[in-house]
């Protein structure tokens, strides 16, 4: 690399005549981990995805608010039911000088629903994409597909002559052995072009003078430093080194809060914790014969045994979100109603489970990860705490994330931890069709535990092609009011986001916890 | 000579085969790297393809000998994390870490012998109990929380050195050093330190006791009788025998040195060959992981080997034992 100072200098210059005049603002971010590569379509780490975001654009984009807006795309329509026709915005250039136009949109769509495509399963239906002119794209589904948008949100566009021209037209195989050019160089229509990047120590994004959009940001530079330790990220953004970190370790929120100069964000987010049950017929606990927890009354009672406020006081610092359903209030599916948080009560609690036939309790197994959540094995502890009180004895093994959530797939344990943002989607209908339908096929993928209920699993179909928003609404509601009345999981809460930056950064917060820089200010 | 290079790579050999066995049986019990590589919701059959096109439904001996087989041809295969070939990455990273061991290394040796020698020659001294004291702490604090400590003081109160990362580095091509920029050094100071500190009270404490020793020893007796002056002595005779095992204990701590930066690389945000396998093992990215500990326990045999060939030059008994006595 030639000496950073020089480029520096020479990038500076450039932005600032383009500019006209208007001060150089750096953002130097701070995260907790690197980005995989840069190409979006070789994996689904949603961090990456969505800081490649700077760089690459696709056809439609969520606002601040977490809504559809359009991107590259200008307007839609579904021309029937398994065809929607995109119209594309005319005047784009892609970072290298290209025009953007309907064979980029054919030769991504083509790239990310490829057979070899790690994203392949974020775009499912996705047949086929057809050119109609210059300007106007078909996209070809399996059925009637309401949630196409929000997919289309993660299917980032690239140049179709740039991946011929260096022979990344196919997705990267990592079978072959060899690197891909696209994970080390990128070449999009965004707010930002990419600079230069050493893994795990920097990247670096530069503006895009030529992007299509007003620009609501002041930013001339991006650099993201990836910093996986939480104490010395902190200490980064302490002693100045850093405009935002990103998350911000709950337990540091105070010290950041007293530093002049520098605030925390935070906010509910869209993930919904929440813990899964073996329904089957035998317990993995070895003390425990059978399998209480089969039993809809044994899962109503242990609801009266949590108490929700205790787990956000204690546990989560007060900033979490106490859910009685098992999506965050900003997910298409949310119901007041079904949100009601049920009363912490030990006495009954323990009555209905004597009720149930377990006056003297039971016994499980409980399993939670210990590097997946925010503080998410003290919530197991003090959950299996809560439980001991109504006589349930939960054998608790707190383990890493790659064996919990093995094991939890494989059904080897009574009650596990599971984090559920619905993202990409940002719809009920990801949990409706992973974690609530009857395991087989494509649905069910997320519900080890076996919960079955053949009115949930007919009103999660008719979800999926329904595109009619308002009945697709009120059915999926109707899925879930079933789905709490029988205790299929027992929801938590919504994790909170902690980002932290300085006061004089401006950025919204999300609450897909992704920052969004080009709508980021410093002043 | 040759015959005894020829016994040592045999055994570099011997112990890299043993290295990866033990790492593929390890790998067994870190996790699905599925689980990292596809969305959640990833359908069953989508797990199966991918398991099956990555060759992970293959028996553990067949993934083993694959690995062996691969990896005698320098092939390491492409890291589950990266998409890139796991030989590039460590190369890549190598420099990090090779430049941060020397200069702790060296950091290690310019304080650790001098302040051995001075605490052997004023025993009694208060600054001597007191580098004591000081040294016993250097060994029983956990370097993590030297290294956060040194960030504290250093970054966040003083704000003179920056508490991450390895500044501007310049590209040579085939290396990235941190030598050449103001930056580069800066970032260089605290890990260093932290990752000196440990070795440096060891070599201390080391140099004390042998040095005692040896002071205590006949021949320095005898010399001294003989009026030889007291600089002589101590410079000429008596630190020459006790650098001996000094230079034992300090070629296996460089390797331990290798090892220990993993902990410095991960608090710093270094990135070096350590970090990387950090990442790997939370990422259950097996060939990352095999890849390091084959190549880590080459680096500990090719020091042990210039160790041992070191002491047969400093230490003239060895040498003796094979080639046949001359005068005396």
């Amino acid at each position: 690399m030639t000496p950073r100072n020089l480029l520096f200098t020479a990038t500076s210059a450039l932005a600032l005549a383009c500019a006209g005049g208007a001060q150089a603002e750096t953002f130097r971010l701070g995260t907790n981990g690197d980005l995989y590569g840069l190409d979006p379509h070789s994996m689904t780490d949603s961090f990456t995805v969505s800081f490649l975001n700077h760089v690459y654009e696709a056809l439609v984009r969520y606002d601040a608010d977490l809504k559809i807006e359009p991107a590259l795309a200008t307007s839609w329509e579904q021309i029937d039911e398994t065809t929607v026709r995109y119209t594309l915005r005319e005047g784009i250039k892609f970072h290298d000088g290209q025009d953007f136009s309907a064979e980029d949109v054919v030769a991504s769509v083509k790239r990310a629903a490829h057979e070899d495509s790690p994203i392949r399963g974020n775009i499912a239906g996705l047949v086929d994409a057809k050119m109609v002119d210059e300007m106007t794209v078909d996209l070809m589904l399996d059925g009637p597909n309401p949630l196409l948008n929000n997919f289309l949100t993660n299917v980032l566009i690239f140049d179709s002559s740039w991946l011929e021209e260096h022979d990344a037209l196919d997705p990267i195989d990592a079978q072959k052995g060899e690197e891909g050019y696209t994970t080390s160089n990128a070449n999009g229509t965004g707010p930002f072009r990419f600079e230069s990047r050493t893994p795990d120590a920097q990247t670096v994004l530069t503006i895009n003078s030529g992007w299509w959009d007003e620009p609501q940001h002041n930013l001339t530079r991006i650099e993201l430093n990836p910093i996986n330790s939480d104490a010395t990220r902190v200490a980064a953004m302490l002693s100045g080194e850093l405009d935002m970190i990103f998350p911000s370790p709950l337990q540091d929120a105070k010290r950041i809060e007293s530093t002049d100069g520098m605030h925390v964000l935070e906010a509910p987010g869209l993930r919904a914790i929440m813990m899964g049950i073996n329904m089957s017929d035998k317990s993995n606990n070895p003390n425990q014969d059978g399998n209480p927890l089969q039993k809809t009354e044994v899962r109503q009672a242990l609801v009266h045994a949590i108490s929700y406020d205790l787990l956000r006081d204690k546990i989560m610092r007060g900033k979490s979100r106490n859910l009685g359903g098992l999506v965050a209030p900003q997910v298409p599916g949310f119901d007041e109603g079904v949100d009601a948080i049920p009363a912490y009560d030990p006495e009954l609690a323990k009555k209905m489970l004597a009720d149930a036939g377990y006056p003297e309790g039971f016994s499980l197994n409980m399993n939670c990860p210990n590097d997946r959540y925010v503080n998410d094995a003290a919530i197991c502890q003090a959950l299996a705490a809560m439980f001991a009180r109504v006589g349930v004895k939960a054998d608790l093994t707190a383990e890493t994330k790659a064996i919990h959530f093995e094991r939890a797939r494989a059904n080897e344990t009574d009650m596990f931890m599971l984090g559920w943002a619905t993202l990409p989607m940002l719809d009920g209908y990801s949990v409706l069709s992973a974690m609530l339908h009857t395991p087989g096929g494509q649905m069910g993928t997320w519900n080890p535990g076996g919960y079955s209920n053949p009115e949930v699993d007919r009103l999660t179909e008719a979800v999926a092609t329904e595109l009619d928003a308002e009945k697709r609404h009120e059915m999926m509601v109707e899925a879930f009011r079933i789905a709490d009345d029988e205790v299929a999981w027992l929801p938590l809460h919504a994790q909170p986001l902690s980002w932290a930056a300085r006061d004089a950064v401006k950025i919204p917060q999300t609450a897909d916890d992704k920052p969004r820089l080009w709508l980021a200010r410093i002043e | 000579m040759f015959a005894f290079l020829i016994r040592r790579i045999i055994q570099a050999a011997l112990v890299m085969l043993v290295v990866a066995s033990i790492a593929f049986l390890m790998f067994r019990f870190l996790g699905d790297p599925i689980s990292n590589l596809l969305p959640e919701d990833a359908t069953v059959q989508d797990r199966t393809e991918m398991r099956e096109k990555m060759g992970l439904n293959d028996p553990v001996l067949v993934q083993y000998g694959r690995f062996i087989v691969d990896a005698a041809q320098g092939d390491f295969g492409q890291s589950y994390r990266n998409n890139r070939p796991v030989s590039d990455l460590l190369a890549e990273r190598f420099p990090a870490t090779a430049e941060l061991v020397l200069v702790a290394a060296s950091l290690a040796l310019a304080l650790g012998i001098p302040l051995g020698i001075y605490t052997a020659l004023n025993p009694r001294g208060w600054l001597s109990q007191g580098l004591q004291v000081i040294s016993l702490l250097g060994i029983s604090v956990p370097t993590f929380v030297t290294g956060i400590l040194l960030i504290l003081v250093f970054s966040v109160s003083l704000g003179w050195l920056p508490s991450f990362g390895r500044g501007t580095v310049v590209d040579l091509g085939w290396w990235t050093t941190g030598f050449l920029t103001v930056s580069g050094l800066k970032a260089l100071i605290l890990p260093a330190i932290m990752l000196a500190l440990f070795q440096m009270t060891l070599i201390m404490r080391l140099v004390r006791a042998e040095m005692l020793e040896v002071l205590r020893a006949d021949y320095i007796k005898f010399a001294k009788a003989r009026g030889i002056p007291n600089r002589m002595l101590h410079f000429k005779y008596a630190l020459k025998n006790t650098l001996i095992p000094v230079m034992t204990i300090f070629g296996l701590q460089l390797g331990g040195l290798i090892a220990f930066a993993i902990i410095t690389e991960t608090v710093f945000q270094w990135p070096g060959m350590g970090f990387l396998f950090i990442q790997a093992v939370n990422f259950t990215d097996v060939p990352v992981m095999a890849a390091y500990l084959v190549l880590v326990s080459f680096i500990f045999v090719v020091i042990n080997t210039l160790v041992d060939l070191l002491y047969n030059v400093a230490d003239p008994r060895l040498r003796a034992e094979r080639t046949p006595a001359r005068g005396v």
